[in-house]
């Protein structure tokens, strides 16, 4: 196992893979618990589809991906986020519309400029050979403020989470959190995504919450479980991932649908035992 | 002294006047019961007392006393909340949210007043209990507490014994009085159970998508709406 690691390690690809992935890993899990519990996570999915075709647009444009996508995904966070607090429109419908849409734009785009090439694999599924220097600075940077965001504002989002009315009735402005919490998604997308890939970068944020809600009964535990099954998750499936050549990506979503299913028995068991007594 | 004044009231829903021409006021200390039949514009009132709606025509004039993080929520439960993981103290202490001010984190302070609201209603002995494992009347003797949590003056509260048992039901009322007797808190109800109305409430407020009635119990009792309206329900 140390000589694996080792050698791992040895790869700078793969060193890089592990700074980028670790802090996305963390931010992923800790906005999730939110998203998932607001049944706002479609909307992590909806963001995904669109940073493909911003990323789509990028290459086209020879312009450096994240310059292009993270604008671009940030201003469809609040279109999404609008569309979801808005009842008279049918949310999920709505999200189809606009994440299908993308894909499709995204897809003509690449036909057009460079040919349907493995460019399109890529985005779709995620390369680790794609990280460069400037993505582990960024990926740090990024999630130093989530963290910081998320630590400092724990309280408030526990509140507008678990009963939106309550909380605007007695002073918070909703607006500004829900916001804060769909700026934060977009970042860690866009930023995730190209390791990830557009597809699988969604289950970075649902999840390691819902495993977590397995088990933890407490707010508090369900984020720090969150985010340790996430950390745990994405190190087993880069090791995966190296050891049997399998594409990263999907490898840590495997680690994270084990991890899932271990949990969902040992509650499973729990509940029997409890029942008993 | 007046917390809330309504001044020629009206709410506006998808384009339809929902409720109109609403005029009373809660005195300090009242226990205000509003009344009415489903969907004559008991909650959308209501939503315009707590700011969440703003009015069509008319104006809410309020106490100086009473800034939006000042009053106590007590809503209908949501979808949401049903499966939510979380400790009852944790919802509890999510009351004082609006008394920390720019602060991050929750002080001493805050600790004791959550705990001293759990020990008023009863719940301190769950206090790590996971609140979606509770049972109907002790999840709203929670959000109770939450709400005392938020403040010092008044509580609004929007059918809170939908979906109890009848015992239950009872003993949140109880509880309701007491909060509203022993802490001199103002309560304002939304309610369709006129019997339990007519029985705690100081004053009564009768809508059926514009004001039939406001004043005192005593004087409901007397009226002619207010005898029509439980005539209808003894029968």
């Amino acid at each position: 196992m140390f000589d694996l690691l080792q050698e791992m390690f040895s790869y700078p690809f793969m060193l890089r893979a592990f700074l980028v992935g670790t802090p996305i890993a963390l931010c992923a899990s800790l906005l999730g618990v939110s998203l998932v519990l607001k049944r706002y996570a479609m909307i992590g999915d909806g963001l995904s589809h669109v940073g493909f075709g911003a990323l789509a647009l990028a290459a086209a444009l020879n312009a450096s991906p994240l310059t292009v996508s993270i604008p671009i995904v940030v201003v469809a966070a609040f279109l999404l986020l609008r569309l979801s607090e808005n009842s008279k429109i049918k949310g999920d419908a709505a999200i189809s519309l606009i994440s299908t849409g993308s894909l499709a734009i995204g897809v003509m785009v690449i036909s057009l400029s460079s040919g349907m090439n493995t460019d399109v694999s890529n985005y779709l599924f995620g390369s680790i050979l794609s990280m460069s220097q400037n993505d582990v600075l960024i990926s740090f940077g990024l999630s130093i403020i989530v963290i910081v965001i998320f630590v400092l504002f724990y309280n408030r989002i526990f509140a507008v989470t678990f009963d939106e009315n309550f909380a605007k009735a007695t002073g918070t402005n909703i607006r500004a959190f829900n916001m804060i919490i769909a700026f934060l998604t977009a970042l860690v997308i866009v930023v995730g995504m190209r390791l990830m890939g557009a597809l699988l970068i969604t289950s970075l944020i649902v999840f390691p919450a819902l495993t977590a809600m397995r088990l933890a009964k407490r707010f508090f535990t369900v984020t720090l479980n969150s985010a340790l099954v996430s950390i745990i998750c994405l190190w087993s499936g880069l090791i995966l991932s190296y050891k049997y050549s399998t594409p990263t990506g999907a490898s840590i979503v495997i680690c994270n649908i084990m991890a899932f299913v271990i949990y969902s028995i040992i509650q499973k068991i729990r509940d029997t035992i409890i029942r008993e007594k | 002294m007046s917390l809330i004044t309504c001044k020629n009231l009206s709410f506006e829903y998808d384009g339809i006047l929902a409720v109109k021409d609403i005029n009373f006021s809660v005195p300090d200390g009242a226990y205000l019961c509003v009344v009415g039949e489903n969907g004559t514009g008991k909650s959308t009132l209501l939503k315009g007392i707590l700011r969440l709606k703003k009015p069509f025509q008319g104006d809410i004039i309020y106490n100086d006393e009473l800034t939006a993080d000042s009053i106590g929520y007590l809503p209908q439960q949501t979808p949401i909340q049903k499966d939510f993981p979380a400790s009852v103290s944790e919802v509890v202490l999510s009351g004082c949210l609006n008394s920390l001010g720019l602060k991050p984190f929750f002080t001493r302070k805050e600790r004791n007043r959550a705990k001293s609201n759990m020990e008023k209603l009863g719940i301190l002995h769950i206090k790590n209990s996971c609140y979606r494992d509770l049972s109907g009347g002790q999840q709203q003797r929670v959000l109770l507490a939450r709400a005392l949590c938020a403040t010092k003056k008044i509580i609004v509260l929007d059918e809170p014994a939908a979906g109890l048992d009848p015992i239950v039901t009872q003993e949140l009322y109880e509880m309701i009085y007491h909060i509203n007797n022993v802490h001199q808190i103002t309560i304002v109800m939304v309610s369709h159970d006129i019997q339990a109305a007519i029985k705690y409430a100081t004053h009564i407020l009768h809508l059926q998508n514009t004001q039939l009635f406001f004043g005192t119990t005593e004087e409901y009792l007397e009226s002619n709406i207010g005898e029509k309206f439980i005539g209808e329900l003894n029968v």
